[in-house]
């Protein structure tokens, strides 16, 4: 479902990014993407966005060359990837229950699904209790669990989560961690891009590891090995 | 669509409400803008209504030789009326200038006896002509100078008056284009401070704005919120100014009054309240959600 080809990403001043870099992910698969800070994790995740654009090569989604996408088609496209990030990035003037509406409003999803889906979403999160807390109101876990929520709105084929855990307590990343196997069971195929290795030993999961922006290594139950 | 539509309205009334401080904040420098403006538009009324008052004290007299019919001067007045440069024209004649200064002198008995000497009234009757520009007595008087009239025409008392005339023209021209330029500049200068302030307001923002955009919140679904905000700032603006502005009217008006042609202020205030309103809130709306539209368009680009 989604097929990178020989994709390169430079940024001004001979930066390289990503370096030829081919790998494809089937649906309903688990893949962790791992390697140092400034391996090209982020980079990866952000031309899968179309925050960016590859410098050469290809980024697939569907059979379908990302790059070709209208500016009107972006952001229908972005609502079938959900992300979370390290920083949560949430909108710090809206409550948990209105974070995770404000995805499906802005998809234009009516109110009667949304007053139906968002106590769902909370109650998968188990955030049922906190629903009209704001985030300032809330701990790392329970906000990346927001974030979590909140991708997981339009019902998504891609769950990406980029170093999901970089901010939180051991305590805290399992509960994430174990969130997102859960949500990849449902059928959600889940990219998490990390440089935790005891995350990434215990999933026993593909590994996809990067380093100075090559793949240097591309394993089933893979271990964390840099 | 409709449904979008709800949903931009209920998100900028929440964020003006849940962003309270900024708001505040941005309100305040608005209605300190609208009241800067107001006060440029109140003066501007009062000083044409002081200049308007002074001009329509000038006029010139055109005096006629004693031996003048009525009939005659009466037809110059019909000439005079026919010319577009003039207001008015008043007819004193010969009785009427005795009585007035009659009237003038009474408590002088010496020239008032000398005048009873005569047997002849030797005053002169004539015409006061008022234009309707202050600078359009010159060609009245050259009007006047032409030979037709030559032969009853005593004299025009313009030149005399030219000086006077002359300065007060020149007062009233260099008080309009100062004036205007003050007011421009006034108005350029707090119009760029609620700009900034508002593009503040939204720079506080643009990790929110980055978000919408990420969790896939088509354009307008992220500006409309904003636009909404920066429309509620003018709004918002236009009625605190209006509270303000009330008071201080009730309490000024009377003491201005006095020494102003216009008879009262706050009546006047009183009247156009509506108007008032109307044009505050539209120069408050119109800056609100123009300056967001622009801020706003700089992060959605990013």
């Amino acid at each position: 479902m989604i097929d990178f080809k020989n994709v390169s990403k430079y940024y001004p001043g001979d930066c390289i990014a990503l370096e030829k870099v081919t790998f494809s992910v089937n649906p309903k698969e688990f893949v962790s993407i791992v390697g140092r800070s400034g391996a090209g994790k982020t980079t990866l995740l952000r031309l899968l966005l179309k925050e960016e654009e590859p410098t050469e090569g290809e980024v697939m989604v569907d059979g379908r060359d990302i790059k070709n996408l209208k500016q009107k088609e972006i952001p229908a496209y972005r609502r079938k990837i959900g992300v979370i990030f390290q920083d949560f990035k949430l909108l710090p003037n809206k409550t948990a229950y209105e974070n995770i509406a404000f995805a499906m409003e802005a998809g234009g999803r009516s109110e009667e699904e949304i007053a139906e889906d968002v106590p769902q979403i909370l109650s998968l999160v188990e955030l049922v209790d906190k629903a009209d807390n704001f985030p300032c109101q809330l701990s790392g876990g329970e906000k990346q669990r927001v974030a979590i929520g909140r991708a997981l709105v339009h019902k998504p084929d891609i769950l990406m989560a980029d170093e999901p855990t970089g901010n939180l307590d051991p305590l805290h990343t399992w509960d994430i961690i174990r969130l997102l196997c859960r949500i990849n069971e449902l059928g959600t195929t889940v990219i998490l891009a990390t440089h935790d290795r005891e995350i990434i030993n215990a999933l026993e999961r593909r590994v996809i590891s990067l380093d100075r922006g090559r793949v240097i290594r591309d394993e089933e139950n893979g271990r964390y090995i840099v | 669509m409709f449904t979008s539509f709800k949903r931009i309205i209920k998100w900028g009334l929440t964020n003006f409400w849940r962003n309270g401080w900024l708001s505040t904040a941005t309100v305040s420098i608005m209605v300190l803008t609208l009241l800067v403006i107001t006060v440029l538009l109140t003066l501007n009324v009062v000083a044409n209504a002081v200049l308007a008052n002074l001009q329509s004290k000038i006029d010139i007299s055109v005096y006629f030789k004693l031996e003048t019919s009525e009939e005659e001067i009466l037809k110059v007045k019909s000439q005079l009326e026919k010319l577009q440069e003039v207001e008015a024209v008043s007819y004193v004649s010969q009785n009427q200038a005795l009585l007035a200064f009659k009237e003038k002198h009474k408590d002088n008995p010496v020239l008032l006896q000398s005048l009873e000497e005569l047997e002849f009234n030797p005053l002169e009757g004539s015409l006061n002509v008022k234009a309707k520009e202050s600078n359009q007595y010159a060609s009245i008087n050259q009007f006047l100078e032409s030979v037709y009239y030559k032969d009853v025409i005593d004299k025009v008392n313009y030149m005399q008056n030219k000086e006077v005339i002359d300065k007060l023209n020149k007062i009233i021209l260099d008080v309009k284009t100062g004036g205007l330029g003050l007011s421009v500049l006034l108005a350029l200068i707090v119009f760029l401070v609620t700009f900034n302030a508002i593009r503040l307001a939204i720079y506080s923002s643009r990790e929110e704005i980055n978000v919408m955009k990420l969790v896939g919140a088509g354009k307008w679904f992220i500006r409309g919120p904003f636009f909404v905000e920066g429309v509620l700032y003018g709004l918002v603006a236009a009625i605190v100014t209006l509270i303000i502005l009330y008071p201080l009217f009730y309490f000024t008006s009377p003491k201005i009054s006095g020494f102003l042609p216009i008879n009262d202020i706050f009546s006047y205030f009183k009247a156009n309240l509506l108007s008032f309103f109307l044009l505050l809130a539209g120069v408050g709306v119109f800056l609100g959600g123009f300056s967001t539209m622009v801020a706003v368009r700089k992060y959605l680009k990013e």
